[in-house]
């Protein structure tokens, strides 16, 4: 139950039924789509970058809740972030829903991404929390091709 | 403690003792997050009952050897086993002859079989294989391969939004160029049992074969193929109480006889030379290789289970526990089931307003509760319903009404925990 309640938290579940920056984007420098097989969510990322930085990032699509706050709350912390500060992110977010986070403390703070710790306690779900990230490094490599995360 | 629901519950009429048709399958024993297992993913695959573990670790511990080939004791054995679990399948289906059954590995190589061999054969340019919006993958996917090799059509009847197939639209779609007809016994996502009777003598009065998909239906239903009259049937062993990596295909001799081989190899020749090679007759053409003699022993194991259960003791059953969880999920707030067929299996599956099967799937693995969640293997039916996935609870003989009102529970604690 503890672990449930770690996993959906508050925040996460706020941002399920009402994600931020759920939309669509006039003329995006950049986007991809993302898809998990397994579940069916998907995904649609643009990005709007001014030189290094981004300076709009929206997302569409369907999914679960886990996905779709993950999405949501990663649109609301790169805005305004360069590309290599997103790349960092990556990493520690990664490190932190996979159970590496205690090892590898060092990098930029998560914020508010901190909330899906509790991720690393169901495996399965792991993919759910970074379909999204996948995708925003294919829209930042500037390539449409569909992220699976299979 | 009595709940609501036990109020509510049906005087069990059947014949057999739940608790001890429970005492056969040891995993039903086994605890999840600590809890109970609640097993209904059965559509996805069933439990083994003891005898079937052991008649497969028995064959390893004591009678390991290859079939058909030997001269020594353990391979004569062997062989005598395996072909005797032909025979058990032949008289599960009611297939005239035991050269009617063939061995694979499952209901997705069945099929692969029939459209490779008898597709390739009299599936031509412009022709037309039919098939239904409530098709698994595994009955889609190797008629559309074979029709873009071929050049033909691939046709799909609708279904109404029960989840029942629009019989006259099917009827339209069978024509003068139509080669096959492809249908699902009953349909995995939906527990629909589609009307496999009148299918078979729409098409038949057109001189058009039919295959049944019974991967579903095999376990919960008495498959009777000389009554039905298909041309080929095909099931899944893994669902039928058996191991994984057996099924069978059901095919009418004189169809079968006229088909080219699937895969060549070991067995499946008479003689070979550089020049020519001979092929055997059937089954064996259709059994190249070392099959699965453990699984097919295993599976042999399975149906003598069932045999002594009876379908005229499980189905009912079946039927008191679907009419049960039906009951007991319409009575939850904001939960839809999706399949509401008149003629229905009992499987359960249903969308939570706005919360995503894969989040129920999660909370209710927390409850040792198992379900399916996601499109099972159907995109195109869950597209037909304007649903990316469902949660499905599909149920088994061994299933308990204790069983659906902790499902009914962890539906509850899926509210509470995300709602």
């Amino acid at each position: 139950m503890s672990d449930l309640r770690a996993l959906y938290q508050e925040v996460i579940l706020d941002h399920s039924k009402r994600p931020h920056n759920f939309r669509s984007m006039d003329g995006p420098t950049s986007k991809a789509q993302g898809y998990n097989p397994l579940c069916g969510d998907k995904v649609m990322l643009y990005v709007r970058l001014e030189g290094d930085r981004i300076a709009d990032i929206s997302f569409q699509g369907s999914g679960c809740a886990i996905s779709t706050a993950s999405a949501s709350i990663l649109t609301e912390t790169l805005k305004g972030k360069t590309r290599a500060e997103a790349a960092a992110l990556f990493t520690r977010f990664h490190d932190l829903v996979t159970g590496k986070g205690q090892q590898n403390g060092k990098g930029p703070e998560l914020g508010k991404l901190a909330v899906f710790s509790g991720v690393s306690e169901f495996p399965v779900r792991v993919k759910c929390a970074t379909l999204v990230w996948h995708t925003l490094r294919s829209a930042l490599g500037e390539s449409e091709e569909v992220v699976s995360t299979e | 403690m009595a709940t609501a629901h036990d109020l509510a519950r049906p005087a069990t009429r059947c014949a057999f003792d739940i608790a001890r048709v429970r005492e056969d399958f040891p995993i039903l024993k086994e605890k999840v997050h600590g809890k109970p297992l609640v097993y209904l993913d059965n559509a996805a695959t069933s439990q083994k009952p003891r005898s079937v573990i052991e008649a497969e670790q028995r064959f390893y511990l004591s009678e390991c050897s290859n079939v058909h080939r030997g001269v020594h004791l353990l391979s004569e054995r062997a062989t005598q086993a395996y072909e005797a679990a032909r025979v058990k399948v032949q008289r599960f289906l009611n297939a005239g002859d035991a050269r009617e059954i063939i061995f694979v590995r499952g209901t997705t190589e069945a099929i692969n079989l029939v459209a490779s061999s008898y597709g390739r054969k009299y599936v031509q340019a412009g022709d037309e294989v039919v098939i239904t919006a409530m098709e698994h993958h595994s009955n889609i996917v190797p008629w559309q391969i074979l029709c873009e090799e071929k050049g033909a059509k691939l046709r799909v009847a609708p279904i109404n939004d029960d989840g029942e197939l629009i019989f006259e639209e099917f009827e339209k779609l069978l024509t003068s160029r139509t080669r096959l007809v492809a249908v699902v016994h009953i349909s995995n996502a939906l527990g629909t049992i589609n009307p496999v009777q009148r299918i078979i003598e729409a098409a038949h009065r057109r001189n058009i074969p039919v295959l049944l998909d019974g991967a579903q239906a095999a376990a919960h239903l008495k498959v009777d193929v000389r009554e039905l009259d298909c041309d080929f049937y095909t099931l899944s062993g893994h669902k039928l109480y058996g191991p994984t990596g057996i099924g069978v295909l059901y095919g009418k001799a004189r169809l079968l006889e006229a088909m080219p081989p699937y895969q060549g190899g070991g067995d499946m020749i008479s003689s070979v030379s550089f020049e020519k090679t001979t092929y055997n007759v059937i089954p064996a053409k259709f059994e190249a290789g070392t099959p699965n003699i453990a699984g097919t022993i295993g599976l042999g194991a399975a149906i003598d289970y069932v045999n002594q259960i009876g379908f005229e003791n499980l189905a009912p059953y079946e039927h008191e526990l679907l009419e049960y969880a039906t009951e007991a999920l319409a009575r939850i707030p904001g939960v839809r089931l999706i399949g509401t067929a008149k003629e229905k299996a009992a499987v359960l599956s249903f969308v939570m307003d706005g919360l995503h099967p894969h989040d129920v799937g999660t909370v209710l693995d927390q409850e040792g509760i198992a379900v399916r969640t996601g499109h099972h293997c159907a995109q195109p039916l869950m597209d037909r319903f304007g649903v990316p996935a469902t949660t499905r609870a599909s149920l088994a003989f061994y299933n308990s009404f204790e069983e659906v009102d902790a499902l009914v529970k962890g539906i509850q604690k899926v509210k509470e925990i995300l709602g």
